[in-house]
């Protein structure tokens, strides 16, 4: 982990008014964010201003129709592009000043990514795939095959580790996504339409293991989506149009994906890394 | 990223294309082969020419009459003024640091046993010829002491006279050929040196020097001053190394003795074999490299098709690339990633490569004359080359990779 700064005092309470129950310092922490394209004379504002604070803990969606500036917030958020203007402290870190090395050092050890087509590397081993953010963290290789592997447990493909990608289901594929995006014990996760290209079925699994995660190991989830129902799933909503923040409010209804609360073998030590 | 993890990560995704993989390789493999069999070839040959001339003796040194001019147009004689035996004996008492001296008489004559008649150089030589040229009896022996003071009829035949006298089977030794018309017993046959880009070595024969001057030629053999003349001194050098001094020696006495002015070219030539080897050399060891320059180009080509594959593999495996961003790769990472791909599918294809081409030089070698001379140097060469083959071109392709903007190549389709 990097040095925590000492932290600034935030005042724990949301846009629209809710209290906060985190007392603890914000994990994204974004200052009046632009981005601004230019095309010609035409000046294209994808972010216009977006201040953000989301708490460890948080399972949070941003939501927005196409076009709303939801992806490129969510670039912003995952380090993998940079804001034209504003500042943005992930984990303690200023992000905003670091270069191309520095960056990927911070999504190495800060981000997992989940995308809606999975993005495996084909012809190779769930257990493979898992690794390879951990081949770029400098972990060596016992150690790395060990957490790789509690990462595929946790995610319940214990019995799939050697199985390609391409031999894997769906839901299956997305699951190693999901644990190489824990294996580095990142701060956030950052999910991208996770459940897009799923059946309902397997987006319900999905869900539920993303709720779990949030819920029994403390990780703080992020959903980028245009899709109210997956929106649903969460306990935050921030709502994003023409490149602004319209609406961010608790979810009174959450729907719970996990079809039994009461469920047997928790994920927690398996991942062998406590609630935040 | 470790060597090691590269090596493997290189290694897997070759495999997973396994067709194109070879088909890439297959264009280094032809380039580096041709290198090393045309190289190989190359050095065989100069390794051949070296060894025709060394066959003439070790360290030798020739003396002739005339002015040999070297280089372009080379080969045109000056004034002739005979050789003497008074040369030949100062320089045997004077030259130091020389192993052994020698000098020889030859004439063109004609041979006859029975019907059959064989036109050769006599050659009247001393009894040290043998061991100062290399060159031994096969059967009978050769000219010795005693035949040299005796002044003796006796005649050792190379094998192409024998070849021309006698019947096949027929044992020459003991018979009496004649040489322009003077019987000779032949007392030995010589060994074949056979054929080369020198002429045939094998017509010749040998008798003791002072028959040939004093009973075959005899006036022929003289000066206008009334010496003996003589063809060729010969001496042998103790070392490679103390040719050049020897030579030396050589040139400024008989300058002396046959009072040259010193702005004026000597009229007869001091030769050595390193310099005919040399001469040769350089021509051969131009056409070596000539041949491994064309050879290369193919290599060239194959470092091209590198190139293209790689290009391709990165636009194919754009949101490979991405997503290996995203997960914390930086740039250095991906840029060394694609490079160790190009240079394992180089370095592969110039093994495979030099297989081949050690191989084809091989076979061609049965076919051939001399033997191809695969030098550690070639193949270090060629190994380099193609490693060096993968790094150019695989450079652009990877930095290419490298600096792809990870958003954009993870929206690729």
């Amino acid at each position: 982990m990097l040095n925590v700064q000492v932290k600034e005092q935030v005042i724990p309470v949301g846009l629209n008014g809710h209290v906060n129950e985190h007392s603890r310092q914000p994990v994204i922490e974004a200052r009046d964010i632009a981005k601004i394209y230019r095309m010609g004379d035409i000046e294209v504002r994808a972010l216009d201003g977006v201040s953000l604070t989301i708490y460890p803990g948080e399972l949070t969606a941003i939501m927005g129709p196409s076009g709303s500036g939801k992806t490129t917030l969510m670039n912003i958020l995952g380090c993998l592009d940079q804001p034209t203007r504003g500042t943005y402290r992930l984990d303690g870190v200023d992000v905003e000043k670091l270069n191309d090395n520095q960056l990927a050092v911070i999504r190495n050890k800060k981000i997992g990514f989940v995308f809606q087509s999975f993005n495996l590397l084909r012809r190779t081993s769930a257990i493979d795939n898992v690794e390879q953010p951990l081949i770029y963290a400098g972990v060596p290789p016992r150690e790395r095959r060990e957490r790789a592997k509690a990462a595929l447990e946790a995610v319940g493909l214990g019995h799939r580790l050697k199985h390609h990608a391409n031999e894997l289901s769906g839901g299956q594929q997305q699951r190693v996504a999901i644990a190489r995006a824990l294996v580095n014990n990142p701060a956030i996760i950052l999910a991208d339409e996770p459940t897009g290209n799923l059946d309902s079925k397997s987006g319900a699994e999905i869900m539920c293991l993303f709720q779990r995660l949030n819920e029994e190991n403390g990780i703080t989830v992020i959903f980028v989506t245009h899709d109210p129902r997956i929106a649903q799933h969460t306990r935050r909503v921030i709502r994003i149009a023409d490149g602004k923040i319209v609406d961010d409010y608790p979810v009174t209804d959450q729907i719970i994906a996990c079809p039994d609360k009461a469920l047997p073998d928790p994920i927690l030590e398996k991942l062998g890394h406590g609630v935040g | 990223m470790v060597l090691g993890e590269l090596i493997k990560l290189a290694f897997n995704t070759l495999a997973a294309n396994k067709t194109r993989a070879f088909l890439t390789m297959l264009g280094i493999s032809i380039g580096v082969a041709a290198v090393i069999a045309l190289m190989s070839i190359g050095a065989g040959v100069q390794e051949y020419i070296t060894q025709q001339f060394a066959s003439a003796g070790a360290n030798l040194i020739g003396v002739v009459p005339g002015r040999i001019q070297r280089g372009p147009g080379g080969g045109a004689f000056g004034a002739q003024a005979p050789l003497t035996m008074s040369d030949y004996r100062a320089v045997a008492a004077n030259v130091a640091n020389v192993l052994d001296t020698s000098a020889d008489f030859a004439r063109p004559s004609v041979f006859a046993y029975g019907d059959n008649t064989s036109e050769v150089n006599v050659t009247g030589v001393m009894a040290n010829f043998s061991a100062i040229r290399n060159w031994n009896a096969r059967s009978g022996r050769m000219i010795d002491e005693s035949d040299v003071a005796g002044r003796s009829r006796v005649v050792a035949l190379g094998q192409t006279v024998v070849n021309d006298l006698f019947e096949p089977g027929e044992d020459p030794i003991g018979k009496v050929v004649r040489i322009n018309n003077v019987p000779f017993r032949v007392i030995g046959v010589m060994e074949s040196k056979g054929a080369s880009f020198l002429g045939d070595q094998d017509a010749v024969a040998f008798i003791p020097i002072t028959t040939a001057q004093e009973r075959l030629f005899g006036q022929q053999s003289l000066s206008v001053t009334g010496e003996r003349t003589i063809s060729t001194i010969y001496l042998q050098a103790p070392s490679k190394e103390s040719v050049p001094s020897v030579m030396a020696q050589v040139d400024e006495l008989l300058r002396e003795r046959r009072r040259i002015p010193a702005d004026e070219p000597s009229d007869f030539s001091v030769l050595s074999q390193d310099e005919l080897i040399n001469t040769f050399g350089a021509v051969t060891g131009v056409l070596t490299v000539f041949l491994g320059a064309i050879a290369a180009i193919s290599l060239l080509v194959g470092g091209i098709g590198i190139m293209n594959i790689m290009l391709v593999s990165v636009t194919e495996r754009t949101r490979e690339i991405g997503l290996r961003k995203a997960i914390g790769a930086k740039p250095s990472a991906i840029l060394t990633q694609f490079l160790t791909e190009a240079v394992f599918l180089s370095l592969i294809g110039g093994l495979v490569g030099i297989a081949v081409g050690v191989g084809g030089a091989m076979a061609i070698s049965r076919f051939a004359e001399f033997q191809p001379v695969v030098q550690v140097s070639t193949i270090v060469l060629a190994v380099g080359f193609s490693i060096a083959v993968g790094l150019f071109f695989g450079i652009y392709p990877a930095r290419r990779a490298a600096r792809l903007n990870p958003i954009e190549a993870l929206r690729f389709e």
